[in-house]
């Protein structure tokens, strides 16, 4: 079986790797690329863990070819912090201590990125549903609900301010 | 010693700063036990039985041997074949063939699920073409799924040397039943003479995963002189070793065992599953093997707890002074022998002071996944139904359920039915936190009902090393040999911060490897803050004795004219015109004062205070779709003294979210062949964030004077009361009692057709 030539963009950096069709997005960021901060927690689409953004859609990586990264645009966990600025989510997680084992943490973070580009004023109830895709076993999701409505918060804040 | 049982002087101890790890983990950057890559690693996969109990007759691995790329095959052939040998570790503890016929099945299967064989191979895709490529002729056997099917007569027998111990005379025919065993005091019928009103109930749990969201994963390299090197996620690196050690028979010495970040444990992680296999296909192949399972495996060939049967009878005057209780559980254990139903039973009634009580434990083999180490094991299956009939009893008395918690509620003096006198418990004052708390008087609206719940748990001390090194800049680097499974660097790093006088910041704390620090005991029992804590704070006071020492000598004074304030060494001496020497002058000037200033400390930690949670549940019924939707939380715990007050919060929540899960969805549901139906997060479903409300904790303080910062174990006690709270809101919503958990929708639904009639 001959590999694919995949050229893509990850993190707003150019990307190419030769993968099996069968290869999934997350083992091709994880095995090629060696960006482990997608996480597999299952590998069916349940836990959220493998969260990565494609061409602005949140997706898990797990249910994506790797082939399909062809030229789209992908982002990462690893692209959230730039020029060593923690993202505003990133570091309200920290405060507000939403993150105990950390291992569903950068699918969170993905996922509620994702959240506040579409809905910048989420209240408790559209937190909570649009991060239902996102297991986490340890926090009971009380301070991780938390953090995103502070952040949020915080980004309307700078927007309006700048 | 510090004094630091007078939260005033604390600077560090009881704040909230950033986690030393935290960037780590929100940056993707935290290595896993599946992020590590070594050079030539090879792919390992397991082969694991497709039938819940069957005899092999054969395996044939030839054509996989043959299949190009593959290097490794290996069976249980290849593993020593053990005699039984009783081994202790943590919350475990069991038997060291059961442990080992456990990673590797060796002539028969006891669930589905169990490793028959595995592989190695350069790719993945050649390491699954392989396992197919293994030949096994089963015979299969009648198998056995719940507790009391396996206890009865006639069940399968899973293990034909098995004869009940515990029971007053010699078992004569082998058995599912493991061990009988009996608690209690006084005399149950006088106990039920003095009562006027009795209750009985029987109630059933499932069996239920810790749900980690991380799989087990681990690299190991076996070298040609027979050293080792294993990089895991797991609850202890020095329990990795000792397994792979005592499983391969290969030299304590000749295995260094790396900790990978740890994805959840909830001790699940408390035993080992992939590391002695990896090292043996490392070991034939002669490359580094990376074994990491998939979900699917994690549920059928790990954890679970136990599902359970109990029978509840208590007795009680009209005062609601509960006079007897007669408490029968029986535990599922899996495959082998060790289900948690001595700590059920020793936990069970730990909150009452009741003076006649018999509890009998039944120990029950399955032909499930052998269960491990689950948050409080077996101590949230026993409180269901305790729980669930202390307040059954409450109603046949016309009493509320905090007063009959208050009036026969355990303080300090009393004797618990396991043994111990209690003392610096704070259980009184955790059930007064919830009986004044606005939560408690709160109205309910239509279709909600209100539980109440209390919980014990012991937690445990043990064995611990911590060490401090100053550096020469005045930093300082904290090393523990316990993973950091939600916080604990944090708290190892704050406890040094306050006996060193030096802002958090400027200490690291890391998780050493088995080379890099002296034994410990694993993280579980919610030993870690406790323990490895009482060992860190130890080693943190060495470094400042050796500090005073040095500015003693600088200033020609006896070291007891030095104090240590604020980070620096402080002349009492008021004849000496000497200004303070901070710990940063001190440590730059360490070459030339007796070199490096460094201690580590290893010590058994005795005196663990028991935890107490009493939690507060509201719930409401759909009564069209029969779901449950909990409205509101309210968990309130004794922690002692909390160290980073933010993560024990966060452990009270997360044992709640796993309670609620327990109670409401959570359940292992097999096939009529004993294979398991919902072996996925989609089938098997854990609570997520819109199933929750935020959950409101409150910490209690009644520090444990033997602890240095009166600090007592919190991780696991949140999760033993919820199961009953839940069920006892639900009971309050329906009017009817349900003893059957989970309360999923089909049976709620079921209640509210039999009552529409």
């Amino acid at each position: 079986m001959s590999k694919l030539h995949i050229t893509t963009t990850v993190n707003d950096d150019p990307a190419e790797f030769l993968t099996d069709p069968s290869t999934t997005l997350l083992d091709a960021l994880r095995d090629n690329l060696g960006l482990t901060g997608a996480k597999e927690g299952c590998g069916s689409g349940d836990c959220g863990a493998c969260s990565v953004m494609v061409d602005g859609r949140l997706v898990c990586a797990c249910l994506v070819l790797a082939a399909e990264a062809e030229g789209r645009r992908i982002e990462t966990i690893e692209g959230m912090a730039q020029g060593g600025t923690l993202h505003p989510l990133q570091q309200k997680f920290l405060e507000h201590a939403a993150l105990q084992c950390g291992f569903c943490t950068p699918g969170l973070l993905v996922a509620a990125k994702a959240l506040l580009a579409e809905n910048p004023d989420p209240t408790e109830t559209e937190v909570r549903y649009w991060l239902a895709g996102n297991l986490c076993r340890c926090t009971g999701y009380d301070k991780v609900v938390r953090a995103v409505i502070d952040a949020a918060a915080e980004m309307r804040q700078v927007r309006r301010a700048s | 010693m510090t004094d630091i049982l007078d939260p005033p002087k604390l600077k560090v101890v009881g704040t909230r700063p950033i986690r030393p790890d935290g960037v780590d983990k929100v940056t993707g950057r935290a290595q896993y036990g599946a992020d590590l890559v070594m050079p030539g690693m090879l792919v390992g996969r397991i082969k694991r039985s497709a039938h819940a109990h069957a005899k092999i007759v054969s395996i044939d691995t030839k054509k996989a041997r043959a299949l190009a790329g593959v290097k490794a095959v290996i069976t249980a052939e290849d593993l020593p074949n053990l005699g039984s040998e009783e081994y202790e570790a943590g919350e475990g503890g069991g038997d060291l063939r059961d442990l080992s016929l456990n990673v590797m099945a060796r002539s028969k299967v006891l669930y589905e699920g169990h490793a028959v064989a595995a592989v190695a191979a350069t790719s993945a895709a050649v390491a699954e073409a392989a396992l197919d490529l293994i030949e096994i002729k089963y015979e299969v056997l009648p198998h056995v799924i719940e507790v009391e099917a396996a206890m009865a007569p006639g069940a399968p027998v899973l293990h034909a040397n098995m004869f009940t111990q515990g029971l007053p005379e010699k078992a004569t025919k082998p058995s599912n039943i493991a061990r009988v065993n009996k608690l209690g005091r006084g005399n149950l019928d006088e106990g039920f003479a003095e009562a006027d009103v009795v209750m009985s109930g029987r109630y059933t749990t499932q069996g239920v995963h810790q749900g980690y969201i991380e799989p087990h994963a681990c690299v190991a390299s076996f070298s040609e002189d027979g050293q080792s090197t294993v990089w895991s996620s797991s609850q202890g690196q020095f329990m990795v070793r000792t397994y792979c050690s005592k499983l391969l028979d290969l030299d304590v010495a000749d295995i260094r065992v790396i900790p990978a970040e740890i994805g959840g444990g909830f001790g699940g992680k408390t035993t080992v599953y992939l590391e002695p296999l990896a090292l043996a296909l490392s070991r034939q192949a002669g490359h580094p093997v990376k074994l990491v399972m998939t979900r699917d495996e994690v549920f059928r060939a790990t954890g679970p707890t136990s599902g359970a049967v109990m029978e509840v009878k208590l007795g009680a005057k009209n005062d609601g002074t509960i006079t007897a209780a007669d408490i029968v559980l029986k535990y599922q254990a899996g495959a082998f022998a060790g289900s948690p139903v001595g700590a059920g039973s020793m936990t069970a009634v730990a909150c009452y002071n009741i003076p006649n009580v018999a509890i009998t434990g039944y120990d029950v083999v399955t032909n499930t996944p052998k269960v491990a180490a689950y948050r409080a094991p077996g101590a949230p299956i026993a409180a269901f139904a305790i729980e669930s009939a202390i307040d059954e009893l409450a109603r046949k008395l016309d009493m509320d359920p905090i007063e009959i918690r208050l009036k026969n509620g355990v303080a300090d003096g009393m004797k618990a039915v396991y043994g111990p006198t209690y003392t610096n418990i704070g259980y009184l004052e955790t059930v007064e936190a919830i009986k004044n708390h606005p939560h408690y008087a709160a109205p309910l609206g239509p279709n909600q009902g209100r539980g109440l719940a209390v919980g014990f748990w012991f937690n445990i001390g043990g064995e611990s090393t911590g060490a401090v090194h100053i550096n020469d800049d005045g930093s300082a680097t904290v090393v523990t040999a316990n993973p950091d499974i939600g916080g604990s660097r944090a708290s190892m790093g704050m406890m040094a911060a306050e006996v060193l006088g030096l802002p958090v910041e400027l200490v690291r704390p890391v998780v050493g490897d088995t080379t890099a620090i002296g034994f410990s005991g694993l993280t579980g029992g919610s030993r870690t803050t406790f323990a490895t804590g009482m060992a860190v704070t130890r080693a943190a006071e060495k470094v400042v004795e050796d500090m005073k020492r040095r500015a003693a000598l600088t200033w020609d004074v006896p070291v007891e004219q030095v104090a240590w304030e604020n980070g620096a060494a402080v002349c009492l001496d008021a004849s000496k015109d000497v200004k303070p020497l901070s710990l940063k002058a001190i440590a730059g000037r360490s070459g030339r004062t007796g070199g490096p200033i460094s201690a580590e400390v290893s010590l058994t930690a005795q005196g663990a205070g028991p935890g107490f949670a009493v939690h507060l549940c509201d719930v409401e019924i759909d009564r069209e779709t029969g779901h449950v939707t909990i409205v509101r939380y309210t968990a309130a715990q004794d922690v002692g003294r909390a160290i980073h007050p933010s993560y024990v919060e966060g452990q009270i929540q997360g044992g709640v979210a796993q309670g609620v899960g327990w109670a409401l969805n959570e359940e292992y549901v097999y096939d009529a062949d004993g294979r398991m139906e919902n072996a996925g997060f989609l089938d098997y479903r854990v609570p997520v964030a819109s199933d929750l409300p935020m959950i409101e904790a409150i910490m209690i303080e009644v520090p444990n004077p033997r602890h240095p910062f009166g600090a007592k174990g919190v991780g696991e006690v949140p999760i033993v009361p919820p199961l009953a709270a839940v069920a006892n809101a639900v009971r309050g919503a329906l009017g009817v009692r349900m003893c059957d958990l989970p309360l999923s929708p089909p049976k709620i639904r079921a209640v509210i057709d039999a009552q529409a009639g």
